[in-house]
């Protein structure tokens, strides 16, 4: 069963910005899922037609296979967003705030009682549940915002960058508490980020987007084993007619003159240059590609320019 | 199931409705006290007795039904347009928009708060009237059935100008421009008798006419109109306000992009 469904998703918004582009997008019950991108990619805008926010332009979109318009009831009583501002009325008081929202799914002020105390306990907020809304700390704004997504028990949670702004320490029990209710309560989870070790220690499936499509859509493990991996793209200083087999270095062969290879972080790059020697290449420069998330991000998205925009480094003397 | 848990949502949305109109009654039930009753003192006392009777009534008890109505229709109108506003500019209006609740309640959600503080202040000024002339009302009936129509209409009226408001000024315009010279020309403080023909005539196109004379006779029982004609009209602008103001919700204008 899939918690979430998008097919050929699309946004264009007034005036011609085009968020989302084909967004196709399947998301396992159960699971922890990452949507990552840089500023304006279309995170936002993705979650916001999937919570009937904002309308799509055209494609399809389910919540356990309830289509978000057609068979809303089913599907909004399945689904708890936080988004990514904050959108509390700032007069209320805390348990207000969660009481109501669980109210509005039909749920009776004496029956939500019981679970809006348990998230705001978990949530460390029960000693703040008269307080007036406004006059909590970020944190816990963010928290609130949580229970409040979670007061009507959906089955799917989706969160908005919602560690923007919070404190590292914070940030990690708000991460355990992500993980508790995705483990034991059996809530899928799709959180959208800018912290890449959010993503990584959390999420158990990463899509990537940018400018509206999905880049790159796998496991967190997946992904990772490409991080401890160097790419480098290396020019000859004579062509090839063929990959050149190179033990323990994977290498493609990208035109006649210029070769890509991955190196491991235990692996030398004088071992690399000694080997391709013998093999009878010669290197005349060599350009890096990118490590880690963040640079897998530059990766990713440098892809889909053409290979010439990355630095050059020269390798002579290397 | 459904109806039933749309209930549990309608009570949420009425209360909170209502609580947020009676926390902040400095600026919700105080100021219509206030002006009416100086509309009683200066209209009334002071200037009424060199008015003369107006249609056979003292000048005071002519002027209690529409100014009772004035401030019914301008609280339940502003009631509505400031919250749902606010909601909209503060964005808790996505609370609701993000759960199940259907746009119907919704909309009857916040008429209803717009009815009751329309109501309220209605039932203070009437208090108010009191202390400077004794009531008998003509018919119960009618006086109240009145209200409350006129109360929803301009609740609805309201939630409307919510809808398209983009920011506070908007919120501020109608109520200045149309609302205002329309309840003052409706007939509040002159029977239409006194007019020109053509004024007479030009009065009859004013909507808010109608409801002030329609209440006046509930309590007076003498109107410049025939009160069927003003409760048909009441039930028309009615349906045309709720239909469109669905419209606008179903369509997400004003709220979705
Ligand atoms: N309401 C809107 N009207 C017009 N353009 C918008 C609107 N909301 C977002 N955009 C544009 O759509 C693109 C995607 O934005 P968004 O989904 O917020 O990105 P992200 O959340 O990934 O940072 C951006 O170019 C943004 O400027
Ligand atoms: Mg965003």
């Amino acid at each position: 069963m899939h918690a979430l469904s998008l097919r050929k998703l699309s946004k264009t918004f007034k005036g011609g910005v085009v968020a989302l582009r084909d967004i196709d997008l399947d998301v396992e019950e159960g699971d922890f899922f990452g949507l990552l991108g840089p500023n304006g990619a279309g995170k936002s805008t993705l979650i916001g037609i999937v919570c009937t926010l904002i309308t799509r332009s055209s494609g399809e979109a389910e919540v356990f296979g309830y289509d978000i318009e057609k068979q809303a009831w089913q599907a909004k009583c399945l689904l708890g967003v936080v988004p990514q501002e904050f959108n509390f009325n700032g007069f209320e008081t805390v348990e207000q705030i969660v009481l109501n929202q669980a109210c509005y799914y039909g749920i009776r002020r004496r029956e939500a009682k019981w679970s809006c105390e348990r998230y705001l306990r978990e949530l460390g907020l029960w000693e703040k549940r008269r307080a007036v809304s406004r006059t909590l700390s970020g944190g816990m704004k963010r928290r609130l915002m949580i229970a409040r997504a979670l007061v009507h028990k959906p089955r799917l949670l989706i969160l908005d960058e919602p560690t923007a702004g919070v404190d590292i320490e914070l940030r990690r029990s708000m991460w355990r508490f992500l993980e508790r209710i995705n483990r034991e309560d059996g809530v899928t989870i799709i959180l959208t980020t800018h912290y890449l070790e959010e993503a990584e220690s959390l999420c158990r499936n990463i899509a990537i987007i940018d400018e509206g499509r999905i880049i790159e859509n796998t496991s967190t493990e997946a992904l990772l084993t490409r991080l401890n991996t160097h790419a480098f793209i290396l020019d000859l200083a004579s062509p090839i007619a063929r990959t050149p087999d190179i033990p323990d270095f994977p290498i493609k062969r990208l035109s006649d003159s210029r070769i890509e290879a991955e190196i491991r972080r235990d692996q030398s790059l004088t071992d690399l240059f000694a080997k391709l020697a013998e093999a009878g290449v010669r290197v005349s420069s060599m350009k890096n590609k990118a490590n880690r998330l963040e640079e897998l991000f530059i990766r990713l998205l440098d892809n889909k320019l053409d290979d010439e925009g990355r630095q050059t480094v020269s390798a002579r003397g290397a | 199931m459904y109806w039933e848990r749309s209930l549990v949502a309608l009570a949420t949305i009425a209360r909170k409705e209502t609580t947020r109109y009676l926390r902040i009654w400095m600026q919700t039930l105080l100021p219509p006290a206030i002006t009416m009753a100086l509309y009683f003192v200066i209209f009334g006392n002071l200037i009424g007795p060199r008015i003369g009777p107006m249609d056979g009534y003292s000048y005071i008890d002519f002027i209690v039904p529409g100014i009772i109505m004035m401030a019914v229709i301008t609280n339940s109108y502003s009631n509505v347009v400031s919250s749902f506003f606010g909601a909209k500019f503060q964005r808790h209006v996505e609370e609701l928009m993000v759960s199940p609740t259907p746009n119907a309640i919704i909309l009857l959600g916040y008429v209803s708060g717009g009815v009751g503080r329309g109501l309220l202040t209605g039932f203070i000024v009437t208090i108010v009237s009191l202390m400077f002339t004794s009531l008998q009302i003509h018919s119960l009936f009618i006086t109240c059935s009145v209200v409350l129509l006129t109360s929803i209409l301009f609740s609805l009226g309201g939630f409307i100008n919510g809808v398209f408001a983009r920011k506070f000024d908007d919120v501020a315009i109608v109520p200045t421009f149309i609302l205002t010279p329309l309840t003052y020309l409706g007939g509040v403080f002159y029977s239409i008798s006194l007019l020109p023909d053509f004024w007479q005539v030009a009065s009859l196109a004013n909507p808010v006419l109608y409801m002030v004379n329609a209440f006046r006779y509930g309590i007076l029982g003498a109107a410049d109109i025939n009160i069927w004609v003003a409760y048909a009209l009441i039930l028309l602008f009615i349906a045309i306000l709720g239909s469109f103001s669905l419209h606008l919700l179903n369509r997400g204008v004003g709220l979705r992009s």
